[in-house]
């Protein structure tokens, strides 16, 4: 679904990504954990398309980046930990607004099942100002999904929620994982990220420096793991 | 303390998968400029804030102007379209300004970038909203000025020349505006990216609307006219080509 | 770090020697204008340092729109130097048309189209530079940088037309002398000092931009060795 190789990426003089490999399976769900400053969300914003590679080939759903970046666009849904809401449009109205941006027909119905999956629909009338974060990411993820995209991008969801709201949203990225996507969720969180996932990641000084998925950890703790890959 | 909504436990545990894909395909380039433009319209006519702005200022520059100039009679009907248009300028870099930082402060900008349309899309969509920003302060100020000063402004030619003359505004400061909210001083740099670009347009919409106020011949009108029309023309076909350049990363 | 080239250091010499000889010609050998007097002399500078201020933004204008076809940083550091030393030249242009202005029109400055689309031109060079300080990022830099200079190429003649369908409005100032006037009423020792005038200030010109743009390698060169110093 994701097939990334020797990506690097400049800005400037800086190289933040040297040369990363990375593949993902339909359906996996991989838990990208590293230290701040690794390049996550530097990594995370050439998949979701935001941002061009300096060198190396990114493919997605068999599509080249940044050549066919439109066409993948139709198939990504991208969360992160700012909620690309308008504060000024009712919930239903942002909605709508990134449903016509999407093409999306029978709009209505399809805006009431998205409301109803994250929870919100009877909050739909109300301004987005008027949300909480927790709220105000739940319909995030939301807007996200509208599309019924296959392959969702998550960067730090969990940032600036408390301990309710991130259960509920536990609750929100546990189903939409349910439905076959491919999710690729960047985290500093490895407690939530362990429940989550099924494979897990390091990105460590630009390149992918350990991955294994959830049976190969089986009885070594996430955080041994993270804490050695990064140790090396 | 968040009650948990009760919706949560009893939703269905998996999406109905739409069983057409019905989701996903590319909006057309209209559909996606119109919702855009609708989006914006929606949001400002909620709180009225960039519109309210524009238009106190407006009316402020105006007052201001009374008494720096000193309008006598005589003097009023050869610096009104001067006045106006200054006071247009003004007010519509507070308007770009806005109209753009609303996308920036909260990434939303990067949500408009993840849709599956033509980056254009994003670049009209926008140069629209801004544009019926500033005419509907135009169209406030105006007789506003006309009462104030005993000046006749409706007028369809006058009008018309104030609409081309936005039209040219709107669409380079809606460029300069996306550039100048990726830099570190912001909103300052605006009126100073812009002003000398849109020159042109200030300079030929004031002789024109002087022309026509004066009463002179229409050659007098139509050459500035025909550079305003130009200038419009070539400005909206370039920002166009070269928006794309002014989003990417 | 390249050392001069021996083209670059012939250059040099030529230049200076080419501004001394336009030097003399200008201020000795010309003849003295018979309306103006002496101070019509500033005349061959001007004209020199306009063309060349004219020239550069033309050529930044066009080295910008390479940058964006092609993305390489050579065209951005030409279009920088370009620039750079346009927005000196031009500044100077408008200094001496002032010096000239004064004894002729009585006045330091006009309205007319031709000194108005200069001011208003090189305010747009400045706030080329205010955008570029404005950015981080050497790439968005380069990026932004071209598109102003086309967006700032394209604008300023249609400015100049726009002013000169104003001048009917503004005073006419006294003596209605301008440029034209002169240059049609050049005699044979004139042309010679204005014609090597053009040149000398072209060869200049050639040769600022040269050492801007080394000075834009080394500039670069110099942040990739901190950098690796700093690693």
């Amino acid at each position: 679904m994701i097939e990334v190789k020797k990506l690097v990426k400049r800005f400037g003089l800086k190289t933040i990504l040297r040369g990363l490999n990375f593949s993902v399976e339909p359906g996996e769900f991989v838990a990208l954990l590293g230290p701040n400053g690794a390049g996550k969300t530097t990594f995370l914003r050439i998949l979701a398309t935001l941002s061009r590679p300096s060198l190396g080939d990114v493919k997605i759903a068999g599509h080249h980046l940044p050549a066919d970046a439109a066409q993948v666009r139709a198939r990504l849904g991208v969360v992160s930990h700012m909620p690309l809401l308008y504060p000024d449009l009712t919930a239903e109205e942002n909605l709508r607004f990134y449903a016509r941006m999407y093409g999306i027909g029978n709009m209505e119905a399809r805006i009431i099942q998205v409301l109803e999956m994250v929870g919100l629909e009877n909050r739909r009338k109300d301004l987005v100002r008027t949300f909480s974060r927790g709220m105000q990411q739940r319909l995030a993820i939301g807007r996200a999904v509208i599309h019924d995209p296959e392959v969702m991008l998550f960067d730090e969801p969990y940032t600036g929620l408390d301990q309710d709201a991130s259960e509920m949203l536990d609750d929100v990225l546990r189903s939409v994982a349910a439905e076959g996507r491919t999710v690729v969720m960047t985290s500093h969180d490895l407690a939530r990220a362990e429940d989550l996932a099924t494979r897990f990641d390091i990105l460590s000084r630009g390149v992918i420096a350990a991955s294994a998925t959830h049976t190969e950890l089986n009885n070594t703790n996430l955080l041994t793991f993270y804490k050695q890959a990064l140790a090396d | 303390m968040i009650e948990k909504p009760e919706t949560l436990d009893n939703r269905p545990q998996t999406l109905d998968r739409p069983s057409s894909r019905e989701a996903a395909h590319r909006p057309s380039f209209i559909k996606a400029t119109l919702a855009i433009v609708q989006k914006d319209l929606s949001a400002e006519f909620r709180s009225f804030e960039l519109i309210s702005a524009m238009l106190v200022f407006s009316l402020l520059v105006i007052i201001i102007f009374n008494f720096a100039l000193e309008l006598d009679v005589k003097v009023r009907e050869s610096v009104t379209s001067g006045v106006l248009w200054t006071t247009f300028a003004f007010a519509g870099t507070l308007g770009l300004n806005r109209s753009m930082s609303v996308e920036k402060d909260r990434g939303c900008m990067d949500g408009l970038l993840l849709a599956p349309v033509d980056r254009s899309v994003i670049y009209f969509g926008k140069a629209i909203s801004n544009l019926i920003f500033m005419l509907i302060v135009e169209a406030i100020v105006l007789p506003v000025y006309s009462m104030l000063y005993n000046v006749n402004l409706f007028r369809l030619d006058l009008l018309g020349v104030i609409l081309l003359g936005s039209i040219g505004y709107a669409a380079v400061g809606t460029l300069l505006s996306t550039m100048s909210a990726q830099t570190r001083t912001r909103e300052v740099l605006l009126p100073i990216l812009l002003f000398p670009v849109a020159m042109p347009v200030l300079l030929a919409s004031v002789k024109a609307c002087n022309g026509l106020l004066t009463g002179a011949e229409f050659s007098e009108v139509l050459t500035p006219l025909n550079l305003l029309i130009v200038y419009d023309v070539i400005f909206v076909a370039i920002a166009f080509m070269v928006f794309d350049f002014v989003v990417e990363e | 770090m390249q050392p001069k080239p021996l083209a670059l250091k012939i250059l040099d010499i030529a230049s200076i020697i080419a501004l001394a000889v336009a030097t003399y010609l200008a201020l000795v050998f010309a003849p003295t204008e018979a309306v103006m007097g002496q101070v019509q002399r500033v005349f061959y500078f001007h004209i020199g340092t306009a063309w060349v201020g004219l020239l550069g933004f033309v050529i930044a204008a066009v080295a910008g729109i390479a940058y964006l076809i092609t993305k390489d940083a050579r065209w951005d550091r030409f279009e920088v130097a370009a620039v750079e030393v346009s927005t000196v030249f031009f500044f100077i242009t408008i200094v001496l048309g002032s010096i000239w202005a004064r004894p002729a029109w009585n006045t330091w400055w006009t309205w007319d189209p031709r000194l108005t689309t200069a001011a208003i031109t090189e305010l747009i060079y400045i706030a080329y530079f205010m955008l570029r300080k404005g950015i981080e990022d050497p790439e968005k830099r380069a990026r932004f940088g071209a598109v102003y200079t086309l967006l700032g190429g394209i604008s300023a003649p249609i400015t100049f037309m726009v002013i000169r369908l104003f001048r009917t409005i503004h005073p006419i100032v006294i003596g209605s002398a301008n440029a034209n006037q002169e240059k049609m009423s050049m005699t044979g020792d004139m042309k010679v000092a204005f014609f090597f005038g053009l040149f000398a200030f072209t060869v200049i010109f050639i040769d600022l931009i040269w050492h801007r743009i080394r000075l834009g390698s080394l500039e670069e060169k110099v942040e990739q060795l901190k950098l690796k110093v700093s690693m």
